[in-house]
């Protein structure tokens, strides 16, 4: 079987042409496959990291998913606040270790603003319960002389350069509409947080009673016309929130988690949701499936019809081919040979194309990793293949050499019915 | 050296005999010149002497052995170890050097591989020397087969059916696409060859002005007994 192999090899160099557009296209799909499931796997694993230590998200009632796309991923609005009493009475439950109130709305150039007390960046986690560094200045004091102070997320502070000390002002809403800038009430940044991962790089940091004096003169979402309130005058105000966009609550024992959970269901005073992450991420798993599945499968037929255009390929140079069959039958090959020339020439062009795929991901995941990160904040990992990305490519190589036995067996047949004088 | 005995053959589907032949044989070192028709089975009948066809009954030995009584893959082996094949014409791999055409037999034969090493030293070495002596020059063994003249490529072929001392050396119409200075020039190194190998030659051909070169002549038609066809392979 050895002498074939090299006359395989030759052969198919000789055809180089066709083969290599056959090469490009299995290489074409197995990158599809394997990015998309690159990408699967790691918007999965920075999801899940967003968040950890958390044991409950409490928010308005609406959809356990949404309510974790806001609070966590900053993704959508919230429909209903929840008021600040409600947060002190659950503040108040013996189950509960601490409640971190924030508020969302604001957005800084393209950033989503944060409102948040300070115990923030003690209590929440991230990833393997990873608590948030400062790795530049400190957080915001949270009282009156801190007022107008940020703290920003790593991509903010590296997209657009800032340092410790630069004076920044917030727009209302997800921001681009003129007018609606909270300019007169400046903030300057006072932190930068290390890099997460998560969602926490992309937002900036600010007290609750900073949001609450930036739309003093705000009514309704619109600055109140002739009505205007300085910086310096507003910290006389009362500066305490009425309402919050959601909690983060945290337990003393995880075991009370349902009970909490129920208590928050039937609270009295306003309608009420809370959600585990863990929960609402399987569930939004369960949404993203549908979507993911219909990817895969028009992946999956990508790499159908590349393989289809191996066999068509292979098959359709078969015919001017028969004159070397019957040569090689001629020194003595037999028709299992020619079965092997054939199908070692698949295999060979099948292997090609997976190989050269794999080196394409790795190109993709190189370049377009740090898009990702910065776009939507999702690390893709330049590593080594997950077991779902060797079954992948394990399935396209079994398929590969597969679909190369179809003219393998049409050169079998012919090589037994042609003997050594081809009828052409 | 070939002996044919109550040979018939149909090819699958068809309705009348192709090949009907009672006895032929051909000793040991003889060079046979087969001629006939095109359309009067000659190729079949060399598909029968290669062991790529077998007959419906009778028997065709080659040095004794009934080819009908090997499997499949050891009549392969048999025709890589005693017979030298050469075709009217595509006789080489295209992607294939010169010298590796000539060796392809080396590759599916260790004893032709032997054979070629022990007249020379090595097989490539064989190859060379038989490239050689068939009048082929050097600078054009490294070229692809593709590029050498019809001449040219029929004497390769021939190199390629003689390389490792084959009993049995079958040609099938080898001359027909050469004009006369070459095709006398290729039956010169042919015939050679074979009688200083004491190579058996089976040489088919339409045409009978080479009859006279040979030791002996069979007129196909003569000796076989099958209904005469239309039309036949």
């Amino acid at each position: 079987m050895r002498p074939l192999l090299g006359l395989a090899l030759r052969s198919a160099w000789n055809r180089r042409g066709t083969l290599s557009l056959v090469v490009a296209s299995i290489a074409l799909a197995t990158l599809l496959l394997l990015s998309f499931e690159r990408m699967r796997a790691d918007v999965r694993a920075s999801f899940s990291q967003a968040v950890s230590g958390t044991d409950l998200i409490v928010g308005a009632r609406t959809g356990p998913v949404q309510l974790m796309l806001y609070a966590v991923f900053r993704v959508g609005g919230a429909t209903n606040n929840i008021r600040m009493s409600s947060v002190q009475a659950l503040a108040e439950h013996r189950a509960v270790a601490w409640v971190v109130p924030v508020s969302l709305g604001d957005s800084h150039r393209g950033f989503p603003v944060l409102g948040t007390v300070p115990a923030y960046f003690q209590h929440f986690l991230y990833a393997d319960r990873e608590p948030l560094v400062v790795v530049q200045g400190q957080v915001f004091r949270g009282d009156l002389d801190g007022l107008y102070e940020a703290v920003v997320g790593a991509e903010v502070a590296q997209r657009l350069g800032y340092r410790v000390g630069d004076r920044i002002t917030l727009s209302h809403g997800s921001g681009g509409t003129p007018g609606m800038e909270h300019g007169d009430k400046p903030f300057s940044v006072v932190g930068i947080l290390a890099r997460t991962g998560t969602p926490v790089d992309r937002t900036v940091h600010v007290s609750l009673q900073a949001l609450q004096a930036i739309h003093l003169d705000w009514v309704g979402g619109a600055p109140v016309r002739g009505l205007v309130i300085p910086a310096e005058q507003a910290r006389k105000f009362d500066l305490n929130p009425k309402e919050v966009t959601a909690a983060l609550v945290g337990l003393k024992s995880r075991a009370a988690v349902f009970a909490l959970q129920r208590y928050v269901a039937a609270f009295a005073d306003e309608p009420l949701l809370a959600v585990l992450p863990g929960v609402a991420l399987d569930e939004l798993w369960d949404v993203v499936g549908v979507g993911e599945r219909a990817l895969l499968g028009m992946s999956v037929m990508v790499a159908v019809v590349s393989l289809t255009g191996l066999i068509a390929v292979v098959l359709a140079g078969l015919n001017e081919r028969r004159r070397e069959l019957a040569v090689l039958r001629a020194v003595g090959a037999g028709p299992r040979h020619v079965l092997l020339l054939l199908a070692s020439e698949g295999a060979l062009v099948t292997l090609l194309g997976a190989a050269l795929g794999s080196l394409l991901t790795l190109g993709f995941v190189a370049a377009a990793g740090s898009w990702m990160q910065t776009r939507f904040g999702i690390t893709l990992q330049l590593s080594a293949p997950t077991p779902a990305q060797w079954a992948v490519l394990g399935s396209v190589i079994a398929a590969g050499l597969i679909a190369s036995l179809v003219p393998a067996w049409r050169a079998y047949r012919l090589s037994l019915a042609d003997g050594l004088s081809p009828r052409l | 050296m070939i002996e044919i005995e109550h040979l018939r053959f149909a090819w699958p589907r068809a309705a009348h005999d192709c090949l009907a032949i009672d006895r032929l044989d051909v000793a040991g070192g003889n060079a046979l010149f087969l001629y006939g028709p095109s359309g009067g089975g000659k190729s079949t009948l060399l598909g029968l002497m290669a062991g790529v066809l077998l007959p419906s009954a009778g028997r065709v030995r080659l040095l004794g052995q009934d080819l009908s009584k090997l499997s499949g893959a050891r009549r392969d082996a048999f025709r890589a170890d005693h017979l030298g094949y050469i075709f009217q014409q595509f006789n080489l791999l295209p992607y294939l050097s010169v010298l590796d055409n000539v060796l392809l037999p080396c590759r599916f034969s260790r004893v032709r591989r032997e054979r070629a090493a022990s007249r020379s030293g090595t097989a490539e070495a064989d190859a060379r020397s038989l490239l050689s002596r068939i009048g082929l020059a050097e600078p054009l063994w490294r070229r692809a087969a593709a590029e050498l003249s019809v001449g040219q490529q029929q004497r390769v072929a021939a190199a390629r059916a003689l390389i490792g001392v084959p009993e049995i050396v079958i040609a099938d119409e080898p001359t027909s696409a050469l004009d006369a200075p070459l095709r006398d020039g290729f039956m010169d190194v042919l015939l050679s060859e074979c009688r200083a190998a004491g190579t058996t030659l089976v040489f088919v051909s339409h045409d009978e002005r080479l009859a006279s070169r040979f030791d002996a002549q069979v007129s196909l038609a003569s000796i076989n007994t099958a209904a005469p066809k239309e039309s036949g392979a």
